[in-house]
């Protein structure tokens, strides 16, 4: 017999599941640099999501609407229950909140020229207002977040609402992260920062903590705003029963909710990826702690995280959100991770689809970046239309959705048009898994 | 998420006016805590008695023939006073003990609010005004007492959840704040014997106190160690039968004001809860010291 | 001098009334009475107005100051004068916590002691506290500078970034990234232009100076430990 004898069968090689080459070329970048993994967007493992969850359409028990003829309404109203001057929206897809900084200043232009055309707000992000947005935005929602970079009383007046940021999907506790690479002349002074340094943001606001002190914030704001513009407050999806509730006794006009596939210009990946909720996750005990305070649909709900389709908005208005606010989307409406940067992206180390190293600004489509040639690259025109026929595409998918359901709104879709494809979708949606009138965990279920 | 109030007079004449003073303070901290309230107030107490400060959701029907049930059962004197929801019992200090057992099988749905000479404890869910006037809070007198409105965080909004905690005989706890290892702490602590009943983590830093206190240690000591063992935020402040102490966290961002004159010392987590009180244009107005333990008595 | 009596008049009365007041306005002085602790009084106030609050304040009295001058006769609750962008803030009593917090411009004078965190990120804003300040004071401080005339609490100037700090008494500790500087002519002088400026009976000479060591500024394995 000889070491060659074809006729023996032999072990394949086995790769470890728990060491899987990923896994282990970590190992060895941590081994090698001495530093956590940082990068951009959300959380990318699998967690169950809106595409677990079908829509039960009308037919004989009972009737849909006719597409174009019999309207289905997309409008809502955030802000109602303090504010002088609501936000009306035309559609109830939101822009994200994204800082000049994070973002070149035409990838900002752009969103608010789409945000606009479609007639939805946008939003700034942890580094300031720029006149650009504002200029391009027609409502623009001010971040009022730990840092304060940026702020001022003047921008604050000039905005349609204020979001008190406490926390974000892709690190729920974490603060904001801007390295150097980024820190340009420009975003230097508006942060107030030398330039080229590596920025860490605090996690906790400077002056207040708990929903006692956040009470006492919410007032200053609207005193020096006069009472006139909505207050949102922005959490990352942990305990969203709690901190809706307390939200709401603090005295936000809007809970703005984020899951885990929510995105961040930069974090660490063991933040991203091992902290929070999955969005599905985040709408029923959100939605049950306004239903306990008797405030669902008098305080909005915003829900975020892995927003990509009118099928996913018309699943987190029928699970009881009022409306979405998407990121990651718009930003590859304006030409993230296009395939035509391919050349680029591998000269990168990355590829389509998974360039996420936003924070070292070398963005091919010049959008996550500050650098002024690459920024170039971005027209903020043709980037905006897109943004805006995408905002039209996914409004018009829900309306499509909507009327199957037999709806005149989207606001009325309902917990039960939804069925469930898996047990996890349907115990964290609570809605009966396909076929059956039964969840995990529902109530008298025996389970 | 909270809003204290403390007073411990000096000047005895005060001691009628002690409800109406707390109450007014407490109503001042509404908007730090609007889900419910709760006083533990040091009144007058006979040596050789204790006082039982019970609690019942059906009082009526529990309070009806409880003082001569009990009383039955131990072979003592027991005295009722209803307010509200809650009742006093006071009995001899020697049969403390049998009567928390004995109103365990007797009452079982009754809860023990505080026991020991002098301490009473009334809270209920609701507004801290509503609250005070259910007790008349205002016509109590005695020597220190300690208040305080909660915004429940992440447990129920009851009563049980409702503080001031009940940390041993004559003492109590009240926190501002939220503690990030009450759960395990919980556990331990259950495992050692301590009965814990709701799953407010306040209660924990309470039992916390009481267990260490019952290992010998002070109440000062007990305090320091609760400054490595608990993990969280924290103001504390905790009644005794002398006296009261207070204790904030390291990191310290919740709020507290101390004021004193010659004739109390006073603490509101907000300047508002002491406006009114005699003499506070001319008090000594300070902040405790993160990590640093206080205390005043008789 | 006109006055609000915060015991008959609403806060929204307050500062809708004083944020009213324009550049060109021939009221300049006003007073406001009873204050006793109530939050977000005289805020987002925008022109060179003079406001006297006599008492107590609650949390951010002077919030986002604009231009005016305010004075509290009493002391202050948390975050006062936060995120101010010009103007002068005088406070004759104590400050809590977040005195000046993430202020931009004007300065802030306060005569007692403030707590901790006194110029938590603070942007620009000129502090001057006659008494001490608490521990993590100036923590994560962008730019401007802070005089503490008398002790510093723990952990002074933590993360700091390009703020200058002044210290006459002891500092009880430095936060991470926080050293001490050479007191340079430069720095004499603009110390002796702050101390008269706030009415501060103190020689420059007699303080030290505290900022950054840049250290933090790009990662480094080596100092891991700081994070």
């Amino acid at each position: 017999m000889t070491d060659h004898d074809t006729r023996i069968p032999r072990t394949v090689p086995i790769q470890s599941a728990t060491f899987t080459n990923p896994i282990n070329a970590e190992i060895r970048r941590a081994a090698a640099t001495g530093i956590y993994d940082i990068r951009g967007g959300g959380a990318k493992r699998k967690v169950p999501h809106f595409d677990d969850l079908l829509f039960l359409g009308a037919s004989i028990s009972r009737y849909p609407l006719e597409g174009y003829r019999e309207t289905c309404d997309t409008r809502v109203t955030l802000g109602t229950r303090f504010a002088k001057k609501p936000i009306e929206l035309d559609i109830p897809i939101t822009i994200a909140g994204m800082s000049f900084g994070a973002l070149s200043a035409q990838a900002k232009e752009a969103l608010g020229r789409g945000a606009s055309a479609a007639g939805t707000s946008t939003t700034t992000g942890d580094g300031g207002m720029t006149p650009e947005e504002r200029g391009h935005s027609s409502k623009l929602v001010y971040q009022y977040l730990p840092s304060r970079y940026g702020m001022n009383p003047d921008d604050l007046r000039r905005a349609d609402a204020i979001e008190i940021v406490v926390g974000q999907g892709a690190k729920p506790g974490g603060g904001g992260m801007l390295l150097g690479q980024k820190i340009s002349d420009r975003v230097a002074e508006m942060r107030t920062l030398p330039k080229g340094i590596d920025q860490r943001s605090a996690c906790r606001h400077p002056d207040w903590t708990g929903p006692d002190d956040l009470e006492i914030k919410i007032l200053e704001l609207r005193e020096i705003t006069g009472w006139q513009v909505p207050i949102y407050v922005k959490v990352g999806g942990t305990r969203p029963y709690y901190d809706t509730a307390l939200a709401v006794k603090a005295g936000a006009d809007v809970v703005v909710l984020d899951g885990m596939q929510g995105g961040t210009a930069a974090t660490q990946d063991v933040f991203i990826e091992h902290v929070g909720l999955p969005t599905l996750a985040c709408i029923r005990p959100a939605v049950r702690a306004l239903q306990d305070l008797g405030m669902h649909r008098e305080v909005q709900l915003v829900i975020s995280g892995g927003i990509r389709t009118g099928a996913d908005v018309a699943k987190a208005l029928a699970l009881g959100a009022d409306a979405v606010a998407i990121g990651t989307a718009a930003l590859i409406a304006l030409g993230d991770n296009d395939p035509k940067w391919e050349s680029e992206y591998q000269k990168l180390g990355t590829t389509t689809g998974a360039y996420d190293d936003w924070h070292e600004g070398r963005d091919p489509a010049g959008i996550t970046t500050q650098d002024p040639e690459l920024a170039a690259r971005l027209d903020p025109v043709d980037a905006g239309r897109r943004l805006r026929n995408y905002l039209k595409v996914m409004t018009l998918e829900a309306q499509t959705i909507a009327r199957a359901c037999g709806h005149n709104h989207l606001h009325n879709l309902e917990p039960e048009d939804l069925c469930a494809l898996t047990m996890e979708a349907a115990a964290m949606a609570q809605v009966p898994l396909a076929g059956t009138d039964w969840y995990p965990g529902k109530p008298g279920a025996g389970y | 998420m909270c809003g204290i109030v403390g007073l411990f007079l000096k000047d005895r004449s005060l001691e009628p006016q002690l409800g109406a003073m707390l109450t007014d303070m407490l109503v001042t901290m509404t908007d730090r805590g609007p889900d419910s309230a709760g006083i533990a107030i040091y009144g007058t107490g006979q040596a050789g008695q204790a006082k039982l400060t019970v609690q019942s959701d059906t009082a009526d029907a529990d309070f009806a023939t409880l003082a001569d049930d009990l009383g039955r059962a131990l072979g003592v004197s027991v005295i009722l006073r209803r307010a509200d929801t809650h009742a006093v019992l006071t009995l001899p200090a020697a049969q403390a003990q049998g009567a928390r057992d004995a109103l365990a099988t007797l009452r079982p749905g009754l809860r023990v609010m505080s026991d020991g000479q002098s301490i009473e404890i009334y809270k209920e869910v609701g507004l801290p005004r509503e609250v005070a006037a259910r007790f008349d809070l205002a016509s109590m007198s005695g020597s220190h007492g300690i208040g305080h409105t909660r915004m429940a965080t992440e447990s129920a909004v009851t009563t049980q959840g409702a503080h001031p905690f009940s940390t041993g005989a004559d003492q109590c706890l009240v926190h501002n704040g939220s503690l990030s290892n009450h759960n395990n702490l919980r556990r331990t602590l259950k495992r050692a014997g301590m009965r814990i009943d709701s799953q407010n983590d306040t209660e924990v830093g309470a039992a916390y106190v009481t267990w260490k206190m019952q290992q010998g240690a002070t109440l000062g000591q007990a305090l320091e160690g609760a400054l490595t063992d608990l993990d969280g935020f924290f103001t504390f402040v905790v009644g005794t039968k002398d006296g009261f102490g207070v204790v904030r966290d390291p990191i310290a961002c919740k709020p507290a004001v101390m004021a004193e004159t010659d004739q109390y010392v006073a603490f509101g987590s907000e300047y508002r809860a002491l406006v009114n009180l005699p003499g506070i244009d001319a008090a000594r107005v300070w902040e405790p010291e993160p990590a640093t333990v206080y205390f005043w008595s008789h | 001098m006109q006055t609000i009596d915060l015991a008959t008049q609403p806060l929204r009365e307050l500062n809708s009334t004083l944020q009213a007041q324009s550049a060109q306005t021939n009221a300049t002085a006003w007073e406001v009475l009873n204050p006793r602790g109530a939050h977000a009084i005289a805020v987002g106030l925008d022109a060179p107005i003079e406001v006297t609050v006599r008492g107590v304040t609650g949390y951010y009295c002077a919030g986002m100051n604009n231009q005016a001058h305010i004075h509290v006769t009493g002391s202050v609750g948390p975050g006062v004068a936060e995120n101010m962008m010009s103007g002068t803030v005088i406070i004759d009593g104590d400050a809590s916590q977040y005195a000046g917090a993430t202020g931009r411009g004007g300065l802030l004078v306060i005569k007692g002691n403030a707590s901790s965190r006194c110029g938590i990120s603070m942007k620009g804003i000129d502090i001057v506290v006659h008494g001490n300040v608490g521990h993590m004071s100036a923590f994560m401080a962008q730019a401007g500078n802070l005089v503490v005339c008398g002790d510093a609490g723990e952990a002074l100037g933590d993360s700091i970034y390009e703020a200058r700090l002044f210290v006459r008494g002891s500092v009880k500790s430095l936060g991470a990234d926080c050293v001490e500087k050479e007191m340079r002519a430069e720095h004499l002088e603009l110390l002796r232009d702050l101390l008269e400026r706030a009415g501060a009976d103190a020689k420059p000479e007699e303080f030290r100076r505290y900022g950054s060591a840049r250290k933090l500024y790009n990662f480094n394995i080596d100092n891991a430990a700081a994070y």
